[in-house]
């Protein structure tokens, strides 16, 4: 058995099968939701399911002026990344699957695994539509990940901890991080649309200008991998939003400690999915307000917008607690 | 970074028709731009010289699936005009109103795809739906949503029914509703602003040395309309405002089709209370007399110039069709030099392309060497039929 619970973890909860089945789920309630917003039908719930499959049944094509090792490793170490990142994330208890002091710090930089890989196999795929999506991919990095990090400070420094199972626990109470640090929290989710690269932050794919940025050359199962890497961080990256600033799977009335383990776990999970399923429509609020800006103006906007209010948070923070 | 070649087309999402667009870029800004056009080549001209006028008319009509109505209209009266013949009335009326019916479903359209070049789909979504409006009115009367086929020789094909009217102006009402909605959207979004403030801009001067028509140049602040300059049809009794801007930019662009959509409501409802009564259309003779003329129409792209020549016969000797998208390439090239990559769809857009419309020669190049070659008919045959 002791062998066996990592491995159940790393391939079938939190890990890759529930990541992809939960992040196919949510693309389809983005999508429906924007439907919705946009006056249209939108797919049904197998569309999803049904893409990737077709997908992964189509020609798997590498150009012959890339970098055949990078281009094939690079949707691999991202996928694999946010499968990782999921085991320190708390997905149906205050308690992950696994934690240490320092695994907020170790999540965070798992997360930005899939930016790089984009960047490195857009850029070794050596076409002109790959290369400049491939620097718009670090550039717009730059832009969310200096804010999303400093965001994430806030319930760090309001639990008192660097790990995430211990920050979740720290809002058993109720007292949820998102009073302490909203400012934080608005940072941390604007950051996350960065992250996702969705509208208005879409730029390094933006379809009428580069076609597809960095993915341009990918096909078949790469690309299917590509699209499973983005779906199962948001769903991670959403999760690791709902634990630092929204209790987790904590909610008012909820009462855990009298359910058999089992029932408070799967309560817990449902909790956390309806969370994740809220920030999953917020993105596509946002999608469907907003236009595309250019890369100039994200990176400036973030710096400014985003970067000090989540310093000011931070201050506060520190100031209330000394 | 050093400078790259940055390919858009022949075959680009942002491009709805094939057309090569080469820009250097350097990192993200646009250093240099040039065009190559000429892939939808359909030798229509040539062909208009091969058929005899009322053939012609459906071949004018496919030069745009845009501003078809434009293309037959503009015809029509350079054919009338060697003829000599003065069309009733009322199909003088009918005309205008299909003419302004035919810049709301454009705009309307140009508004979406604008909004979907800068990653604004919901615009596009919206846009689109309230254009079924304009579609359902254009279907009630000409029976088409495309091609009309409303414009003939002497007259109009068909009539617009008293029964018709109020659903006309039913319909009118809510799309001059919609049009100020988006007027005050593109006035007040602050994503929408960003992206198309200040981008493609293009001075007034330079339009007009380079010979800009239509919302582009009146966008850099000219006041040059053809319904208003040459009044055509009955124009010159009905009031609208030419409507300009001095932004020169791609919202200046957009705030003056939207407003263009509401005056053509406008006219379009003036045209409806003073039309008389009469007949729609008259014979119009198979041969046309000796003689050469020009036609210039507004269409809502910029101007289109038809000159038509005939030598007494049931056959055009020459037909030359100028489009506005030929006129407004030279412009778009500057609008986009200086600019960002990603400007490069919405900057391009801003001219309301139609490389069909435009393409009027193709030259074969050699790529390597740059000499120019030409093909018999015979040679194409069998090129089609190796490749085939």
């Amino acid at each position: 058995m002791q062998v066996l619970t990592p491995l159940f973890h790393v391939f079938v909860f939190p890990g890759f099968l529930f990541l992809i089945a939960f992040g196919l789920f949510a693309s389809w309630v983005d999508r429906k939701l924007v439907a919705k917003m946009q006056n249209r039908v939108g797919p049904p719930l197998i569309q999803p399911f049904a893409d990737l499959i077709k997908l992964l049944a189509k020609e798997d094509i590498i150009p012959e002026s890339a970098n055949r090792a990078m281009f094939a490793v690079a949707p691999l170490v991202a996928f694999a990344g946010v499968v990782a990142s999921a085991i320190y994330v708390p997905m149906w208890s205050a308690q992950a699957a696994n934690s240490f002091q320092g695994d907020l710090i170790v999540v965070i930089y798992l997360l930005t695994l899939p930016a790089f890989a984009l960047f490195l196999g857009g850029w070794y795929s050596t076409n002109p539509f790959a290369t400049i999506g491939a620097t718009r991919v670090l550039s717009q990095l730059f832009g969310y990940e200096v804010p999303f990090f400093l965001a994430c400070l806030g319930p760090a420094l309001a639990g008192g901890s660097w790990s995430i199972s211990e920050i979740t626990a720290a809002q058993a109470d109720g007292g949820w991080f998102i009073a302490a640090a909203p400012l934080s929290f608005i940072v941390a989710m604007i950051a996350l649309i960065g992250k996702l690269e969705r509208v208005p932050f879409d730029i390094p794919q933006a379809k009428t200008e580069i076609v597809s940025g960095p993915e341009v050359e990918y096909t078949g199962k790469r690309l299917a991998l590509w699209k499973l890497s983005f779906l199962a961080e948001t769903i991670v990256a959403s999760a690791l939003i709902a634990a630092l600033f929204l209790g987790g799977p904590h909610f008012w009335g909820i009462p855990f400690g009298d359910m058999p383990a089992w029932l408070a776990g799967l309560v817990g999970l449902i909790v956390l999915a309806v969370k994740i399923l809220l920030i999953v429509f917020f993105l596509s609020l946002t999608r469907a307000a907003l236009a595309r800006i250019r890369i100039d103006q994200m990176v400036e906007w973030c710096l400014l917008w985003l970067g000090i209010p989540a310093l000011v948070n931070l201050g506060i923070i520190i100031f209330t607690m000394s | 970074m050093a400078k790259l070649d940055f390919p858009v087309g022949p075959q680009h999402p942002a491009l709805k028709e094939p057309e090569n667009l080469r820009f250097s870029v350097d990192g993200e800004l646009v250093v240099d731009a040039d065009i190559r056009i000429g892939y939808v080549h359909r030798s229509i001209e040539r062909s208009c010289s091969e058929r005899n006028f009322v053939q012609d008319l459906y071949l004018c009509e496919r030069v745009c699936g845009i501003c078809s109505n434009a293309h037959t209209q503009n015809y029509c009266q350079a054919v009338e005009a060697i003829a000599g013949v003065e069309i009733p009335e009322r199909a003088q009326w009918i005309r205008m109103i299909m003419h302004e019916f035919e810049r709301i479903h454009s705009h309307l359209l140009w508004l979406g795809v604008a909004g979907h070049e800068i990653g604004f789909e919901s615009l596009f979504m919206y846009v689109w739906r309230d254009r079924e409006v304009i579609q359902d009115i254009l279907e009630m009367v000409s029976g088409n949503r495309g091609h009309y086929a409303m414009t003939m020789l002497g007259g109009v094909r068909y009539d617009i029914a008293p029964e018709m009217v109020t659903k006309i102006r039913e319909g009118l009402a809510f799309l001059r509703q919609r049009a100020e909605y988006y007027a005050d959207i593109a006035t007040s979004e602050q994503t929408f602003l960003e992206r198309t403030s200040g981008v493609g801009v293009v001075s007034g001067e330079t339009c007009v040395q380079l010979g800009a028509v239509g919302p582009v140049l009146r966008a850099s602040g000219v006041a040059f309309d053809v319904r208003r300059t040459f009044p055509y049809l009955q124009y010159d009794k009905v009031e609208f405002p030419v409507r300009t801007s001095e932004l020169c930019d791609v919202l200046g662009r957009t705030l003056v089709r939207v407003q263009e959509v509401i005056d053509a409501c406008d006219i379009c409802t003036q045209c409806l209370d003073m039309m008389p009564e009469g007949d729609v259309n008259m014979r119009f003779p198979r041969k046309v007399p000796e003689g050469e003329a020009v036609a210039r129409i507004e269409a809502q792209r910029g101007e289109v110039i038809y000159y038509v020549r005939s030598n007494g016969t049931d056959v055009p000797e020459r037909v030359k069709i100028r489009t506005p998208t030929l006129a407004n390439l030279p412009a778009s090239l500057e609008m986009v030099k200086g600019g960002y990559i990603a400007d490069i769809p919405i900057a391009f857009a801003s001219i309301d392309p139609c490389f069909s419309c435009a393409d009027r020669m193709v030259e074969l190049n050699d790529v390597s060497s740059g000499d120019s070659r030409t093909m018999t008919w015979a040679e194409l045959v069998k090129l089609s039929r190796r490749k085939s």
